[in-house]
């Protein structure tokens, strides 16, 4: 007699969301991207369906980072010019996308306005052809300055923009709905307030709910990452069981949050039992980042280009068909 | 919880006059009222005075379905008004129901088989209800072995141990509570289970009251679905809240209005 190979039958899938716009769009870009759609938990092809390989983005900020120096060999060159920093990304790094960080816009660093801003989204979406996210400096109260005029300078691009907190949503969401951009909802690792969060910004305008990607706050390996991680896993389980309001796709910062601790940063002279610096921290980004697609991340910001590299490497294999 | 709005009945004056008229406006309005309260299933019932139930069905089934996708849950004792309506269904209906008796489960589960209807099966026989949970879980099994002959699997089928007015039985309660408990081992997979949730407050003051304690309670004995109100919206909104604690449904502070939307 056949052996009868038990699968999980899921009710539901992850909604798709499309980030970018062709020219025949509106937009500019030379593809679309399309992430989301799962029918299964992560790579488990033989349960469902992953249409949409996870996507990998690098960081771009628009002044000079404050990060390791390990950095400067790969970017140093273009620090100064975010137009080029980004084109170096998918040209020579192979970013499927990029995410620009306004961080200059910081009233405690240069406050730069939100005018500026939006010339500096405008020169990168000139300078590269894969979609793009932008994310502000951090402080609602300027960024909420910004959402607007960025939103309207690229009219049209579908954008990805964030972000929206449960206490400051409306301004994003308000931007993005006027100008058809995709919105981040980020809630602190709190799954109730992430399904809340996608339910005030779905009744801002129903048409949203196709234009949210979950930002549920993701932390660095040995900082919290088991904290992200179960909330990922039970927002999947919980969109493939049916509940919308938690199935749009989800997004992280791992690069980040991994280059933000000291595993990542101490010297190696500091720290010789650890081994090399930088080969350490590439380790700690990628297996942050390794964690996450596990649990089902479908877009990734990533910081190193060796690390990319690696997890690109990674996304390859997992998506390699394993259905029986 | 799966919620069958029981409104689509001829016991009641506006639907029994509808049907009489062939007036599709109060049938299509209750249809479109349930629907938006988060109803799963609409009960479609003539009514017990019907003098041409097999046409009444087919009427209430064609102009519900003008308004609404739901699944039906064809509720008669005339199994030819059953099947009548069953062959109009756009899509998988739920028959409502066939007791522990032969011949009724040969007639029920070959036209349930037939046309890929789920089925409501009383926990009673020729004898009545019983007030033991441990007849009234052997009628399940009864009932779960009999459709297996016709090839219906059990999580096909919907069983109700029968619910009594708690003012005249109120011994029955804890009774019920059990059953719905032990019908859930009778197989692998599980039958499903079902209650007429109004029936434990016939009689009584407080009826809403009482129907939304019984759900919840029931709920935490393994209910899958009601007959009910959907309309009525205290009682949704303790199913909501049931299933938030019973780890149904994730919380979040919006989760009654979540609830409700699921079908929008």
């Amino acid at each position: 007699m056949a052996v009868e190979i038990q699968k999980e039958k899921y009710r539901s899938k992850v909604g798709e969301v499309v980030l970018g716009a062709t020219k025949d769009q509106g937009g500019t870009r030379s593809h679309t991207i399309t992430v989301g759609g799962e029918s299964a938990l992560p790579f488990l092809h033989f349960e469902g369906e992953i249409p949409n390989r996870p996507v990998v983005a690098l960081e771009v900020w628009d002044m000079v980072p404050d990060w390791n120096p390990c950095f400067e060999q790969y970017f140093g060159d273009v620090y100064n010019d975010p137009a080029a920093w980004a084109k170096k990304c998918v040209d020579e790094y192979g970013a499927d996308l990029i995410q620009v960080r306004l961080k200059s816009a910081d009233p405690d660093l240069n406050d730069t306005s939100p005018e500026d801003c939006a010339a500096t989204v405008k020169k990168i979406l000139e300078a590269v052809s894969v979609p793009v996210i932008v994310i502000g400096c951090g402080k609602a109260e300027k960024d909420n300055t910004l959402y607007t005029p960025i939103a309207e300078a690229a009219a049209g691009e579908n954008l990805v923009m964030g972000v929206g907190e449960l206490e400051n949503y409306k301004a994003v969401t308000s931007a993005c709905m006027a100008n058809n951009h995709v919105v981040i909802a980020q809630s602190p690792i709190d799954i109730n307030i992430c399904k809340q969060l996608n339910i005030l910004i779905t009744e801002m305008s129903p048409a949203m709910s196709t234009r949210i990607i979950i930002d549920p706050t993701v932390a660095a390996l040995g900082y919290g990452i088991e904290y992200s991680y179960s909330i990922m896993e039970r927002a999947r389980n919980g969109a493939l069981q049916g509940d919308k309001m938690l199935g749009m796709p989800m997004y992280g910062n791992a690069g980040f949050e991994s280059w933000r601790v000291k595993e990542a940063n101490i010297l190696t002279e500091e720290q010789p039992e650890w081994g090399e610096q930088e080969e350490r921290g590439i380790l700690w980004e990628a297996t942050t980042a390794m964690a996450y697609l596990q649990s089902g991340i479908d877009i990734l910001v990533m910081r190193h280009p060796e690390a990319l590299k690696v997890i690109k490497g990674n996304i390859d294999d997992l998506m390699k068909d394993n259905s029986y | 919880m799966i919620i069958i709005g029981e409104r689509i009945n001829g016991m009641f004056k506006d639907i029994g006059g509808a049907i009489k008229d062939r007036d599709p406006a109060p049938v299509q309005e209750w249809a479109r009222k349930q629907e938006y309260n988060g109803a799963h299933y609409l009960d479609i019932n003539v009514g017990p005075s019907s003098a041409e139930p097999v046409e009444a069905m087919k009427w209430l089934v064609e102009v519900t379905q003008e308004v609404s996708d739901l699944p039906l849950c064809l509720d008669s004792t005339k199994y030819d008004a059953i099947e009548a309506g069953l062959k109009l269904c756009k899509q998988p209906a739920m028959i409502n129901s066939v007791p522990a008796e032969m011949p009724k489960m040969e007639r029920v589960f070959a036209m349930a088989a037939e046309h890929g209807a789920e089925v409501i099966c009383l926990a009673m026989n020729e004898e009545g209800i019983p007030k033991d949970a441990d007849i009234r879980v052997g009628l399940a099994a009864e009932l779960v072995a009999t459709a297996d002959a016709f090839g219906i699997t059990p999580d096909m089928l919907y069983i109700d141990p029968l619910v009594l007015p708690c003012n005249v039985a109120q011994d029955h309660g804890p009774e019920v509570m059990r059953t719905l408990r032990e019908i859930k081992v009778i197989s692998d997979p599980a039958p499903k289970t079902t209650v007429g949730l109004s029936n434990i407050s016939q009689g009584t003051k407080n009826r809403e009251l009482i129907n939304r304690t019984f759900a919840v309670m029931a709920m935490a004995n393994g209910l899958d679905s009601a007959i009910a109100d959907a309309c009525d919206d205290e009682l949704m909104a303790a199913v909501a809240s049931a299933r938030i604690i019973l780890d149904m449904d994730i919380y979040c502070d919006s989760y009654v209005d979540v609830f409700k939307q699921r079908n929008r």
